[in-house]
C-alpha cells in the first residue's frame, strides 16, 4: 500500500526526517548542556523524542495496515484514555455496573459501529442512548448520593474518552469523491498537524513564552506559545495540502481549525487535572504522563475535523 | 508450569487492576519479609503479589484462607502451586487453633520465604483502615530478624468492591513503605498501631 500511494509514502518519509533530526538536536544538546537545571530539562526533551519514535511507529503500523488495524487501535487508546479518567473521577460502589457497561458494551460497540460505516448509530449512541442508559443503571443501583454529579461524570468520560476519540478512524469510513480509498492521509494530516501544533506550542512557549492564556489551569499554555505554535502548525498544515482533497486556501483553513481545537482540548484538560490536584493523568509514556496527555487535543480536533469534512466533501 | 501460570495471573491481574508499584525507602530486594497490607476487594493478595519483581516473587507466599482455597481441585492447585499460600483457618478463636495458625506461618516461612498478610482481618470498606489482629504482633516476636514492610492498595476497592464478580480496569497503586521491626520492651498495643499508622501514612504519597 505504502508503495501504491506516493503521498503517503511522502508524508511517511517526512516524519522520519523530522524525528532524525529531532534526535541529531536531542543529542547535540545532552553533549551542549552542562548546567544541572538544562540537563534535566534535555533528558525530558530527549524522553519525549525518544516516545514519539515508539508512539510514531504504532501509528504508521495501524495506520497503513488499514481500517481494521487503526479501528483496534484507537479502541485501545480509548480504552486506557477512559481507565486514566475514570482513575481520577471520584465513583462510588453504585457506579461499578455503569462502568462495567461503559468499558466492556458501550466503547467496543462504538468502534464496531466505525467499522461496520453505520454512520447513524455511530453518532447517537453515546449522546443519545448511552446519556439515557447510564443513569438508569446507577438509579437501579439504588445509591442517591451525588447522583447527578456521579452520572455526568461518566457521561463526560464516555463523551471525550470514546465517543470524541472515535471520530479519529471514523474518518476512514467517509467517501470522498476523487479521493477513494486514500483516507488514511485524511487521518495523517490530522493527527499530524495537531501534534505538531501541540509540539510547537510547547516550543515556542518555552523560548518565547511570556503571558500565561489561564495562569490558574496551565500556567505553560502561553499566549506566545499559542500563537506561535498555531501559526506555524498551520503554515505546515497547508503546505500539506497535495496529500489531502483540499485546496491549499482550505487546508489552511482545516490546519487552523485543528490547531486551535487541539488547543481547546489541551486546555480543558488541564482544567481537570488542575482541579483534581494531578500534573498527568498517568504516567505511560516517559516524559508525557498518560494517554490522555498525549491525545486530548486530538479528542477535541477530531469530531470538528471529522463533520466539516463530511458536510463539505462527502457523500455519506 | 506453575511458574508460567503464576507469570501469567501476574501479568494478567497488573494489566487488570492497571497497578503501579511505589517503593517509599524501601528497595524491591528478595530479603525475607513480612508484606503487610490494607484489605478492601477480593483482589488484593494477587495484586500486590504481582507487582513484586520476579525474583522476590518466588519467594513470597501469600497467607490466605483455608476454606476458600480448598473446595475444589483447580483452586487447590492455584493455592499450593502458583501462589504456593500458605493456608491457615481464618475462623480461629481457642488459644489452641490460633497457636496452631501461628504455627503453619512461620512453618511456611522457612529460612528464607516471605508473607503476605492483611492483618485487619476482616475486609473493610475501603474509608477506613480498621484496627490490626494480633497475628503481626507474634510473627514479628516469633522472627525479630524479619522486615516488616507495610503497605497501601490504593482503588483497588474501586475495581472489583466487595461483592462484585467483574472487575473495572481502573488505575491502582501499591505503596511499599520502610521497613520495621518490634522495638525492645514494646507493647502489643502499642506495636500493631505503630505498625497501623505506618500503613495508613503511605496513602498517596
Amino acid at each position: 500500500m505504502i508503495l501504491r500511494d506516493q503521498e503517503l509514502f511522502g508524508l511517511y518519509m517526512g516524519i522520519l526526517a523530522l524525528l532524525v533530526v529531532a534526535s541529531i538536536i536531542g543529542f547535540l544538546l545532552e553533549w551542549k548542556v552542562k548546567s544541572p537545571r538544562g540537563r534535566e530539562t534535555v533528558a525530558n526533551i530527549n524522553s519525549r523524542i525518544k516516545a514519539w519514535w515508539v508512539m510514531s511507529g504504532v501509528f504508521a503500523v495501524a495506520n497503513l495496515a488499514g481500517m481494521t488495524s487503526t479501528i483496534l487501535l484507537f479502541g485501545l487508546l480509548s480504552f486506557l484514555a477512559l481507565r486514566e479518567f475514570v482513575t481520577l473521577t471520584p465513583t462510588r460502589r453504585g457506579d461499578h455496573r455503569s462502568l462495567l457497561f461503559t468499558f466492556f458494551f458501550l466503547m467496543p460497540l462504538q468502534y464496531l459501529l466505525v467499522a461496520v460505516k453505520w454512520y447513524g448509530m455511530f453518532s447517537v449512541l453515546l449522546p443519545v442512548y448511552a446519556f439515557l442508559f447510564i443513569p438508569t443503571v446507577n438509579a437501579l443501583q439504588g445509591d442517591p448520593k451525588n447522583f447527578l454529579e456521579r452520572t455526568a461524570k461518566l457521561q463526560w468520560a464516555a463523551m471525550i474518552c470514546v465517543y470524541c476519540l472515535s471520530h479519529a478512524p471514523a474518518l476512514l469510513m467517509l467517501e470522498i469523491p476523487g479521493y477513494q480509498g486514500e483516507n488514511a492521509k485524511l487521518l495523517l494530516f490530522m493527527v499530524l498537524v495537531v501534534q505538531l501544533s501541540d509540539v510547537l506550542q510547547f516550543v515556542w512557549g518555552k523560548t518565547t513564552g511570556r503571558r500565561a492564556v489561564a495562569p490558574n489551569i496551565s500556567p505553560n499554555k502561553t499566549v506566545e506559545g499559542l500563537v506561535g505554535g498555531v501559526a506555524s502548525a498551520t503554515i505546515i498544515g497547508t503546505l500539506l495540502w497535495w496529500a489531502t482533497p483540499f485546496h491549499p486556501f482550505v487546508a489552511w483553513l482545516m490546519a487552523l481549525g485543528i490547531s486551535l481545537a487541539g488547543f481547546a482540548g489541551g486546555l480543558t484538560m488541564s482544567a481537570i487535572k488542575r482541579d483534581r490536584g494531578v500534573k498527568d493523568y498517568g504516567t505511560l509514556i516517559e516524559g508525557h504522563g498518560g494517554i490522555l496527555d498525549r491525545i486530548d487535543s486530538i479528542c477535541f480536533a477530531a469530531p470538528l475535523f471529522f463533520h466539516v469534512v463530511r458536510f463539505f466533501y462527502s457523500t455519506v | 508450569m506453575a511458574s508460567l501460570v503464576a507469570s501469567f495471573l501476574a501479568w494478567l491481574a497488573r494489566l487488570i487492576s492497571g497497578a503501579n508499584a511505589l517503593w517509599l525507602d524501601c528497595q524491591p530486594l528478595p530479603r525475607q519479609r513480612i508484606y503487610f497490607g490494607n484489605h478492601t476487594s477480593h483482589m488484593d493478595f494477587v495484586v500486590l503479589w504481582s507487582v513484586l519483581p520476579d525474583e522476590v516473587r518466588t519467594q513470597t507466599r501469600p497467607v490466605a484462607a483455608e476454606e476458600y482455597w480448598t473446595t475444589s481441585k483447580l483452586r487447590k492447585y492455584v493455592a499450593a502451586e502458583v501462589f504456593r499460600a500458605v493456608l491457615v483457618d481464618r475462623n480461629s478463636s481457642t488459644v489452641e487453633e490460633r497457636r496452631n495458625q501461628m504455627e503453619r506461618m512461620l512453618e511456611g516461612m522457612g529460612q528464607d520465604q516471605s508473607l503476605i498478610i492483611f492483618p485487619e482481618g476482616t475486609r473493610g470498606e475501603g474509608d477506613e483502615v480498621q484496627p490490626f489482629k494480633s497475628g503481626l504482633y507474634h510473627l514479628a516476636k516469633a522472627k525479630p530478624q524479619v522486615e516488616l514492610v507495610p503497605v497501601y492498595l490504593e482503588n483497588l476497592n474501586r475495581v472489583l468492591p466487595k461483592g462484585e464478580y467483574l472487575p473495572v480496569p481502573l488505575l491502582s497503586r501499591v505503596y511499599f513503605g520502610p521497613p520495621m521491626h518490634l522495638q525492645d520492651g514494646e507493647t502489643k498495643e502499642a506495636f500493631l498501631e505503630r505498625a497501623r499508622q505506618a500503613m495508613i501514612g503511605l496513602a498517596g504519597q
